[in-house]
This record gives structure tokens, C-alpha cells and sequence, in this order.
């Protein structure tokens, strides 16, 4: 079992949680991604980590109330456990390979939608260490919903809030304000996109416009996000790959973003049925 | 009584059955199991227990049954198998023990399948585990996979006196048992949980949710945490697919997310957290036991299925049981048939197979007559969902993170007969070394590389 060490409510119906998984802290990289299940009946949930430390034995997660699954991890309140929590799932990031003095002279740019941010964060903690310049957009509908604003102001160089509604920070979508940058003359060695399917496709076509080199990290549907099942199987390049194993991070201009947004619809009449809209943590924005 | 035919098993009804989840055979009770073991004629010589990969003492373990000694007969399983109400299950018998009994040669061979299911069963039922005395030796071996492989040689190896962990990347121990089997074939709780359970008494421990390659490597294990010896048993984890035009589309998976689904997760019941999807029609492409379950998985959740495959039934992979009991309930059998696309509708779902008929032309390199297509034959099979059964290959993984050991260009990992690998103080077993084979196979690659492990640690 796996215990909730702290738990904070970050927005409504958004939580983060502190998970003692020591196996998970010791060996988490940026970019990974790792699968939670509550209960006997219950389902393998892939999230993004958050954050994790290896001295104390503990990853972060952070995750989203939208159905029957994620429902039940925001139920479970410190102290309590997770029945399962394994991991890190998928490759990590490609910039790990990379060494200090090239990233020292790097500029990135991350753009966030929604949970999105989440992952962002220890890519960008990371990048940060190693002496890169980093900015980040994080994009949400409205004000309440912004969530680690102050832990990313922490470690990244410039942060751009954008709200659907105007509530709060830039008004307008995360592509807005990445034009905006690109056109007032901003350059970028390489950008990253996490969020919401719909916002990556979006950001990759903003992208090109300016041949911004770009990752997306995919959030696919997944049974047991080791290579078995191949839910998780998007099209890059034209061939068939798994987000899983291949990924989670891919060459944005090569994935066939319709599809993947069509292969997360596969369950929706049975999750509709048992009320589970959505099983993984980064569908909203 | 005629000693000639063996006694026939009591199964359920071939329709009720395609309705529900439990077990399609009843095994023998007391009384046909002697009947069936007075059938044995206890041959000096035996060719069974040669043709068996865990070389189990068959005509001794009959003899005890026939002698009304349910214990002894249990022990004597006990010393060569680990997973014997399993193996009496799912073995294809028929290829094995059963295929070599000298009663066959005229009449019918001994029912030694059901034999051994009815001799575990009853020790089940009566709580009777035979006694072990292990005198530790103070060695550390890492078993990677709780599945048939990794079972079978931490049984071995914790006997010897190791102290033995199973790290298992599922939530739960067990490997294919758990994820690929079918309720109906091999009941989990009752059956599967069981026998791992017995493992566990010997001392055996398993941490669940550990992705060796991931969450710790091979060399992590030996240098940090004190192993002096690993074993790979990680199976063949990864689906294979067509590589035809729409094999992306809604609704078309792979036959190991599909049993995934349904029997790890527990999908077919409806309390289960996992959706499943049959819709009405479903097609299941392939021809061996993993495609026969995905069928009779697909019926049993309200489908009607038909099973496509290339060649003709004398050339399905799949044991003669299956075949069989397939077709009992009702599956249909679309055979020289080949998917060429498959169909999709405006919302990207899938509905159908186009396909092409095949004949059989001259024998390919496996020996069995390569299927051609007949040109301008293709038609449509309508389904809601199509379930891909083409086999699996090993999970590059382990071999990707561990430096120094050698893989196969099917990314199998490289071991001889005895689980040696390129590594030393890592041994290899089951489907990583020899892609996807049975059960009892990878239980018999277990104990010889348990058998190596021991050598290489000196006791």
C-alpha cells in the first residue's frame, strides 16, 4: 500500500498529493508518468508526476474530479492509501541525455493547459538546475483553476498566465499568448506542450507558423502502460506507436492529433454509462 | 469395462455456458477418477513423464490415486510441479504426456490432464500441502515475472533454500494466468490465487507493481540490493498487429487488451471500474488458444463471434479442446480468410473486416502449407469490434536496460537450454527466451534455469 503523506487542494475539484512510493522516487525522471489504482474493482489510472524525492521516498501527483475513477483518488484523504502506485512509466524526457553546458545555453519554452501543468513542473525544475533559461504558459478557463503558479515562478525564468475568461493574467487562449511572444520577437530553442489533446493540436499548428521545435507529452487512454495492451497506440510519422513505451513524449509535428483525440473517445458511451467521463487526469483544461 | 476409451469429463452445457464465466469443465469426481487411473498400465518405461517438461512421475502419481492415497499422489505432483491444478487445466496434454502414452497408439490415451487437475483439486479441497523442510543457504535470487516461468523456478529455487523474491509489474501475481486465461478456463480466486499462494509458503516473497527496467534495473538489483543471482521470466508481453489500413480505428484492440481487460481487470463483471466494449458482432482474427479465448470471452459478454483465420483448421495453432469447445457455443469459423482493411465509419469506428479468400499453396518454412490468396475474392465481415490475436513478441524492456545481454532480433533474450544468458548471475526462461509458447513450457525453462542458478551460486 501506498500512503497519502499530504494532501492540498489546489483549485476546486483539482488536488495534489504526496505519495510514499520510495521504488517510484528513487528512479522518476522528467517526462515519466506512472498508474494509480484505488480499490479492489479498481481501475489502472495512468498520471503525470509532479514532482518526487528520493530521500524522502515520495512522488506528487496532482489529479482532476471529472468521473467515477478520479473521483475515488480525490476521496482518498492523508493517511489513507493507494492500492497500487507503480512506476516511472514511458521514457523520459530526450533533454536528460543532454549535458549541463549544452543546456546552460538553451531557451525553452513550455506551454501548460489546465492539469497540464503539473508535468510541466519538474521538466521544468530540472531544466532550471541545470542552468537553462526557461518560460512557461499556463493557460486555464478561469482564475480559480490556475493552479502552481508560485512553485513554477520558483524555477522558471518568466511565467505567462492566460485565462479563457480574462479573469486572470493574459485574456485568451495559450496560443494567443505564444504568438504574441513569437511575434514580439522571442526565440526558442525548444518548446514543450502538455495539456489537454485539443490545446497540443492547437499549439502545434501556432507552432509552425513560427518552425518552433516542439514535444508534446501524449495522454492516451492505457491498461497497463508497460507494452502489453496497445490501447495506448497513436500514429508519429506515419507509423503506429506505443504512448506507452515509445512515449509519452513525441515530435509534435509528427503525431496524427486527430486520431489520437478519436482514440480517447473509445470508452465514452461505457464511461458515460458508469458515470467515469474520463479516466485520465489531463482531459480538462 | 472397457478399458479402451477413456472416462469422458462432465462439462456444462454447451449454451448455458456461452452465457456465464464459470468453469466449462466439472473434472472428474471420485469415482471416474479411479476408473480413469485403472486405465493406466503403469508402463516401466514411461513415455509420458519423458514427453512432460517437468518431467512429473505420471504412472506413480496414477498409482497412488488408484491406491486411494490422495496425499501421496499430491506429493509426488508436488516434487515436479508447482502449479499443478493449473497445469491439469490449461496443458496441451494431447502434444505432451498424453500424446506419448503407449494406450494411444491403438485406443484412447489416458486422461492424465484430468488426472492431475482431479489429484490438485482434491488437495486444494483438503487443504493438504506436502511437507516441506528448507534449510536456508543463505543466497538471494530476483525472480522477474510472476508468471509460469518465474513461478516455477522460485518453487525450485526457494526448496533449495534461497531466499527468493518475485517482482511482478501488474497489480497482481501470476503473469498470463491472470491477464490471458479466462475465468472459464481457469478459474482465478479458486485456482490461480491458490497455487501462488503455496508458492508464497515456501517463502517465496512478491512485490507487485515493480517494472523491472523502470522502477529498478537488473544491475540495481545485483549491486544495491544484494542479489546474487536474476532471473528473467518476463514473458512476451507485446501484441503484434496486422499492419493493414485501418487497424487504428475505434473499436479494434489488441486480443491482450481485450482478456486484459476482461479477466485482470475484471471487466466482464459488472462491478468492475474498466469498460469493456464487445458491441453486437465481433471478429477475432488469429488462430490459436489466445484468439479462442478472446471468442469465447466476446460471446460470454452477449456477442455474436466469428473467428477469421488464414489457413485451415488443421493448421490452427490453437489446442483441439479449445477448437472444440469453441464451437459448441457457438462461435463461427471464417477459415482461409484473410483481413485486408479494416472498414471504418464517418466517426472513425470500426465496421468490418475486408477480407480475401485464401487456398493453401506449397509448405512454408514451418512446414504447414502457406496460404495464398485467391485473387478477386475479397468480401466484408461486418463487426463492431475487432479483436487482433496474432501472438505476441518479448517486452524489449529488460534487455534494453540491462548492458551485456545479448537479444535476438525478435528481441527475445538470448539463453541456451539450461536459462544461461550472455550475463553472468542472469538467467533467462519461458517466452522472453523462446517468444510465446504454453504454460508448462515456461514452468520447464523455470526449473532449468533454477537448476543453472543453483550451480552458479555453489550450493
Amino acid at each position: 500500500m501506498y500512503k497519502i503523506l499530504k494532501k492540498r487542494i489546489l483549485a476546486p475539484d483539482i488536488c495534489l498529493m504526496e505519495v510514499s512510493a520510495p521504488r517510484v522516487a528513487s528512479s522518476a525522471q522528467p517526462g515519466q508518468f506512472l498508474i494509480v489504482r484505488v480499490g479492489e474493482k479498481g481501475e489502472r489510472v495512468p498520471l503525470t508526476i509532479c514532482d518526487y524525492n528520493p530521500v524522502a521516498g515520495s512522488v506528487t501527483i496532482v489529479t482532476q474530479r471529472v468521473g467515477a475513477s478520479s473521483r475515488k483518488i480525490y476521496a482518498l484523504d492523508e493517511g489513507e492509501s493507494f492500492s497500487d502506485f507503480v512506476g516511472p512509466l514511458g521514457l523520459p524526457s530526450e533533454f536528460i541525455h543532454e549535458d549541463e553546458e549544452s543546456l546552460r545555453n538553451k531557451k525553452y519554452l513550455f506551454v501548460a493547459g489546465g492539469l497540464g501543468t503539473a508535468p510541466v513542473y519538474p521538466q521544468v525544475k530540472y531544466l532550471h538546475q541545470k542552468g537553462a533559461h526557461v518560460e512557461v504558459i499556463i493557460g486555464a478557463k478561469t482564475k480559480d483553476l490556475v493552479i502552481m503558479e508560485e512553485e513554477m515562478k520558483q524555477v522558471a525564468e518568466k511565467v505567462y498566465v492566460c485565462t479563457d475568461d480574462g479573469s486572470y493574467g493574459f485574456k485568451g487562449l495559450v496560443t494567443a499568448k505564444l504568438k504574441e511572444l513569437m511575434e514580439s520577437g522571442n526565440t526558442y530553442h525548444q518548446a514543450v506542450a502538455i495539456g489537454p489533446m485539443i490545446m497540443m493540436k492547437f499549439v502545434t499548428l501556432t507552432a509552425k507558423e513560427y518552425n518552433l521545435p516542439l514535444i508534446v507529452s501524449l495522454n492516451t487512454l492505457m491498461v497497463d502502460g508497460t507494452g502489453m495492451c496497445g490501447a495506448c497506440r497513436v500514429t508519429v510519422d506515419g507509423k503506429t506507436k506505443f504512448a506507452c513505451v515509445d512515449g509519452p513524449e513525441f515530435d509534435a509535428y509528427q503525431v496524427d492529433f486527430d486520431e489520437a483525440m478519436r482514440r480517447q473517445t473509445m470508452y465514452k458511451p461505457q464511461e458515460a454509462e458508469a458515470d467515469h467521463k474520463c479516466k485520465i487526469g489531463l482531459k480538462n483544461g | 469395462m472397457d478399458k479402451k476409451t477413456r472416462i469422458p469429463v462432465r462439462e456444462q452445457d454447451p449454451i448455458a455456458r456461452s452465457r456465464n464465466f464459470e468453469e466449462v469443465s466439472y473434472g472428474y469426481d471420485h469415482k471416474e477418477a479411479l476408473l480413469e487411473a485403472s486405465r493406466c498400465i503403469q508402463c516401466k518405461n514411461p513415455r509420458c513423464v519423458a514427453a512432460c517438461p517437468v518431467t512429473i512421475q505420471i504412472p506413480q502419481f496414477i498409482k497412488a490415486v488408484l491406491d486411494n492415497d490422495l496425499p501421496g499422489a499430491a506429493s509426488i505432483i508436488g516434487k515436479d510441479s508447482s502449479l499443478p491444478a493449473v497445469c491439469g487445466r490449461v496443458c496441451p496434454q494431447e502434444s505432451q504426456c498424453e500424446g506419448a502414452c503407449i494406450m494411444g497408439i491403438k485406443h484412447e490415451p489416458i486422461a492424465i490432464g484430468k488426472l492431475e487437475r482431479y489429484v490438485a483439486d482434491w488437495a486444494r479441497k483438503n487443504k493438504y500441502t506436502p511437507e516441506e523442510t528448507i534449510k536456508p543457504n543463505g543466497k538471494k535470487v530476483a525472480v522477474i515475472g510472476s508468471g509460469p516461468a518465474g513461478l516455477a523456478c522460485a518453487t525450485d529455487l526457494a526448496k533449495a533454500g534461497c531466499d527468493v523474491t518475485i517482482f511482478e509489474a501488474l497489480h497482481k501475481p501470476g503473469g498470463v494466468l491472470v491477464y490471458g486465461i479466462p475465468e472459464f478456463r481457469l478459474p482465478k480466486e479458486e485456482v490461480v490465487d491458490y497455487e501462488i499462494d503455496q508458492v508464497r509458503k515456501l517463502g517465496v516473497k512478491i512485490e507487485c507493481n515493480v517494472v523491472v527496467g523502470r522502477t529498478v534495473t537488473i544491475d540495481q538489483l545485483m549491486d544495491n540490493e544484494g542479489f546474487h543471482a536474476v532471473f528473467v521470466g518476463s514473458g512476451a508481453g507485446l501484441p503484434k498487429f496486422l499492419g493493414i489500413p485501418g487497424e487504428n480505428l475505434n473499436g479494434v484492440v489488441s486480443a491482450n487488451e481485450f482478456l486484459t481487460r476482461s479477466n485482470l481487470m475484471g471487466a466482464y463483471a459488472p462491478d468492475s471500474d474498466t469498460p469493456i466494449y464487445v458491441g453486437r458482432r465481433v471478429a477475432v482474427v488469429g488462430g490459436g488458444n489466445v484468439a479462442m479465448d478472446a471468442a469465447r470471452t466476446a460471446l460470454r459478454l452477449g456477442a455474436e463471434v466469428t473467428i477469421v483465420y488464414r489457413r485451415t483448421r488443421k493448421e490452427m495453432p490453437a489446442r483441439v479442446e479449445e477448437v472444440h469447445h469453441a464451437e459448441e457455443e457457438g462461435v463461427v469459423f471464417q477459415m482461409l480468410t484473410n483481413p485486408v482493411a479494416v472498414l471504418g465509419n464517418e466517426k472513425g469506428w470500426v465496421t468490418g473486416l475486408k477480407c480475401i479468400r485464401m487456398e493453401l499453396g506449397e509448405p512454408d518454412e514451418s512446414g504447414r502449407r502457406r496460404p495464398v490468396e485467391i485473387p478477386g475474392s475479397e468480401f466484408d465481415i461486418p463487426c463492431d469490434v475487432a479483436v487482433i490475436a496474432l501472438g505476441t513478441s518479448s517486452n524489449p524492456l529488460i534487455a534494453k536496460t540491462t548492458p551485456g545481454l545479448e537479444i535476438n532480433r525478435h528481441n527475445g533474450i538470448v539463453a541456451n537450454e539450461k536459462g544461461v544468458t550472455s550475463r553472468p548471475g542472469v538467467f533467462a526462461g519461458g517466452d522472453v527466451v523462446t517468444g510465446a509458447a504454453t504454460v508448462i513450457l515456461a514452468m520447464g525453462a523455470g526449473r532449468e534455469a533454477a537448476k543453472s542458478i543453483l550451480e552458479y551460486l555453489g550450493v
